[in-house]
């Protein structure tokens, strides 16, 4: 199975989010992640899909999306044109002992503390999915509490705007 | 720098295509219900498009008007508490609504009616429990493409999400079985949903939309104003088939030594028959018609060699089989055509015209894809093959024929007697065809009579023949004929349904009794729910698991259908003898002035054939049971 990240350009409508997302559950379509906020244009809004499916079944996940009456419209971002990244947050176990190795650790990463205790620290850490699986390994031995992360966002290099080309065509 | 490339050519040409070509005048007596395509195309709302200025009402004043600037005429539907602030001003209106005695059959009967007529066909329940009754009819609706807009009320937008009475969330038990779907809690947005609404579900592939409207956006005030504005951007339908893949095509049909027009439900939704005879005259070659497309080419026309699928003729599935070239028009790889996908028409290529990208490639791969209606890309691609022929010679299909039509004359469709003695049902269904004549419609339920009515009854125009095709809803046949009968009050209108389809939604026999609906009712009252007898039969050594129904031959017969009729102020008759046929059927046609209910009595052990068992190639296909036609050598 290949990885495909799919930008939605959706209308900003009661339901939408839940079109999506069961269509993907009625056709067994696998989503890996799934990120969904408000864009520069009012009324707009845009998701980031991250979809595992190979040639024939991403053809057919882009033309059901489609289908959809408030999906105006779909691009896929591939690695090498696009700028994608994950947002984490990560309690680690840290008393006074490890919590100098800790933020070490997340200072290579260039993540930061967001809070402290006296036994644990939340750190903060964006970026490409497999810097993030570094991090965590990193942080692992010294007792990973809590994981809350983000689906994948992506936005295409360059100047061009997707709902800029959107809105003209339409 | 690039910024990411849109992922298939069809896929771009569905959302970023400019305005629609204005399709040609259609021709009224060809095809007469195109004329709605033609009002689209001037602009997306449908009607006349009257000018109203700002005037105040309410929203179900609204809601009614919309209706009527929309040029609905006939609406079927049951009252109730959330959308009895609605039903109030329609009382007032010229539109005539049909009172139904279920929801359900509200909604069969509006997709009949949007069947024979072309139009949108209209249904109303309140919420809760009417809605969810409309279910079965919006799904059904949604895999047979049928243009529908369901309206159901909704409690009052504050008490929204409380568990309220007969709160149900429709829009969220719809979504995955509707085209889509408005909740309407803001009265002044009532015009432009309607008006968007009979836009979505007319155009592009038909299908249907619900429009759940709250109680409060009733009764409240709101400023009405005709025509809306219709703001879907993410909702572009191409019409328009792609110039260089209709030359494509062409060359393919002219390099082609077995080509076959696998024509589908498509062509008929699109009026485009008149078109379709046209390139399949010119081509030359054979035409099948699917479950859904009978009729939409003569049955009579020596180029039609039959229905394909499951229980089609040997001469249309091995077509298909041994064909090299698909000519796919409006058609969707149905498993029911196909049998096993890997194994279905091995050795052909495949042009697939369709209005639904997603079904291009869904699960044949297209060699030539083609996006947009038949109805235009037909014509084009006559044009095209004229030109390739011209260039590179007409193919002579001299030996396929030949091949074709020893199939033909050596497994015509036909039955053997029951060895019970009882009558034939095949025979019963293929009278009522012959004495109705082409100019009837014939309508069905689900199962061996289904099967058998598509089979027997000679087919020479569309929209005639109206079934449950993609969700096999048993119950479908009564309802729909009744929609059937409304929209097109001057054809004689038969529902040859199953004793089993028959005891699903028979109260609307007191609809069309007191609304003068007067449909014709069949019943090939075989005793048991047949279809499934018949693969218990087969597949389960004759095990008949539930599948009696007390209603034929030597039982108790509960419900006495003829009884059971009369009681709902239909003529009704039994016929239990060979002889006794021609003679009840007679006495059917000639009765007008109310519904008409015939219980024929006939056996059980009837099956249909041919046969491609579930789950196994085409190829295998049997004639009767356990006989499979001897194929030449060579293939």
């Amino acid at each position: 199975m290949t990885r495909h990240t799919l930008s939605v350009l959706v209308e900003d409508k009661p339901g939408v989010l839940t079109r999506v997302a069961s269509l993907f559950a009625r056709r067994a379509f696998n989503i890996n992640s799934l990120a969904v906020g408000p864009t520069e244009v009012p009324g707009m809004s845009r998701m980031t899909v991250v979809v595992d499916a190979d040639g024939e079944l991403i053809e057919q996940v882009t033309k059901q999306l489609n289908k959809l009456v408030n999906v105006i419209k779909i691009v896929e971002l591939t690695p090498e044109s696009s700028v994608q990244r994950d947002h984490i947050l990560v309690k680690v176990r840290a008393d006074a002992a490890t919590r100098l190795q800790v933020t070490q650790a997340a200072d290579l990463f260039r993540a930061s503390v967001v809070d402290v205790s006296t036994d644990s620290v939340v750190i903060e850490a964006t970026g490409h999915p497999e810097k993030l699986t570094a991090l965590l390994s990193v942080l692992e031995p010294f007792g990973i509490r809590e994981i809350v992360q983000s689906g994948t966002l992506a936005v295409g290099r360059g100047s061009r705007s997707m709902s800029d080309r959107a809105l003209r065509s339409a | 720098m690039s910024k990411g490339s849109p992922i298939s050519p069809s896929l771009m040409a569905t959302k970023s295509a400019g305005a629609p070509k204005a399709p040609e005048r259609a021709d009224r007596t060809a095809d007469h219900a195109a004329v709605v395509t033609d009002l689209a195309a001037v602009s997306p709302v449908l009607g006349p498009n009257n000018v109203v200025p700002p005037t105040v009402m309410t929203g179900s004043e609204a809601i009614v008007r919309s209706l009527e600037e929309l040029g609905v005429d006939d609406i079927f539907g049951l009252p109730g508490g959330a959308i009895l602030p609605t039903y109030d001003p329609l009382m007032a209106s010229s539109m005539n609504h049909v009172l139904v005695r279920h929801e359900q059959g509200a909604g069969h009967a509006a997709q009949g009616y949007a069947m024979v007529t072309g139009r949108v066909g209209v249904c109303i329940a309140t919420s809760g429990p009417g809605a969810t009754n409309l279910v079965t009819a919006i799904m059904d609706a949604h895999m047979d493409s049928v243009p529908l807009v369901a309206i159901t009320g909704q409690v009052s937008s504050g008490v929204i999400g409380t568990d309220a009475f007969q709160e149900a969330d429709i829009v969220g038990i719809t979504m995955p079985i509707t085209k889509h779907s408005f909740l309407v809690t803001d009265p002044n947005d009532i015009p432009h949903v309607m008006a968007e609404a009979f836009h979505l579900a007319s155009t592009g592939r038909p299908g249907p939309v619900l429009v759940d409207v709250a109680k409060d956006a009733q009764q409240g005030q709101m400023t009405f104003s005709w025509p809306p504005k219709i703001d879907l951007p993410g909702y572009r339908p191409v019409t328009r088939g792609h110039n260089k893949q209709v030359r494509e095509a062409a060359k393919l049909i002219a390099a082609a030594s077995k080509p076959v027009l696998y024509v589908g439900g498509g062509v008929v939704k699109a009026h485009a028959s008149a078109e379709l005879r046209e390139l399949a005259e010119l081509t030359g070659a054979p035409v099948v018609t699917t479950l859904m497309a009978r009729g939409v080419f003569p049955d009579s026309h020596p180029q039609h060699v039959g229905m394909p699928g499951m229980h089609g003729t040997v001469s249309a599935v091995t077509a298909l089989q041994q064909s090299d070239l698909l000519i796919t028009l409006g058609a969707r790889f149905d498993d029911r055509v196909t049998g096993i996908l890997k194994s279905f028409a091995p050795n052909a290529k495949v042009i697939h015209a369709d209005i639904d990208p997603a079904e291009i490639s869904k699960n044949r791969t297209a060699d030539v894809p083609i996006v947009g209606s038949v109805k235009e890309i037909i014509p084009e691609l006559t044009e095209a093959v004229r030109s390739q022929f011209e260039a590179s010679g007409t193919p002579d299909l001299t030996t396929w024929w030949a091949f074709l039509n020893n199939l033909k004359e050596t497994y015509p469709l036909g039955w053997t007697e029951p060895e019970d003695g009882l009558t034939a049902p095949q025979r019963v269904i293929s009278r009522i065809g012959a004495l109705t004549g082409p100019e009837g419609i014939y309508v069905a339920g689900v199962g061996q009579h289904q099967m058998w009515a598509a089979q027997f009854i000679k087919y020479e125009r569309p929209h005639a023949w109206l079934n449950s095709g993609g969700a096999g809803t048993m119950g479908y046949a009564v309802p729909a004929a009744m929609g059937a009968k409304v929209g097109e009050p001057d054809r004689v209108v038969w529902a040859i349904d199953g004793d089993g389809c028959f005891q699903m939604t028979n109260q609307e026999l007191a609809t069309c009794a007191i609304n003068k609906i007067p449909i014709k009712v069949a019943i090939i009252n075989n005793s048991s729910l047949g279809m499934v007898r018949q693969w218990q039969t087969l597949f389960y050594e004759g095990r008949y698991s539930n599948t009696d129904l007390n209603t034929g031959h030597e039982t108790v017969r509960i419900p006495d259908f003829v009884k059971l009729a009369d009681a709902y102020g239909c003529a009704s008759f039994r016929c239990e003898r060979d002889e006794d046929i021609d003679a009840t059927i007679q006495k059917a046609l000639e009765i007008n002035d109310r519904p008409v209910v015939i219980d024929f009595v006939v056996s059980p052990d009837s099956m249909v054939w041919p046969m491609v068992p579930a789950g196994v190639s085409n190829d295998q296909i049997q004639v009767a049971r356990n006989m499979t036609p001897e194929w030449e050598e060579e293939d």
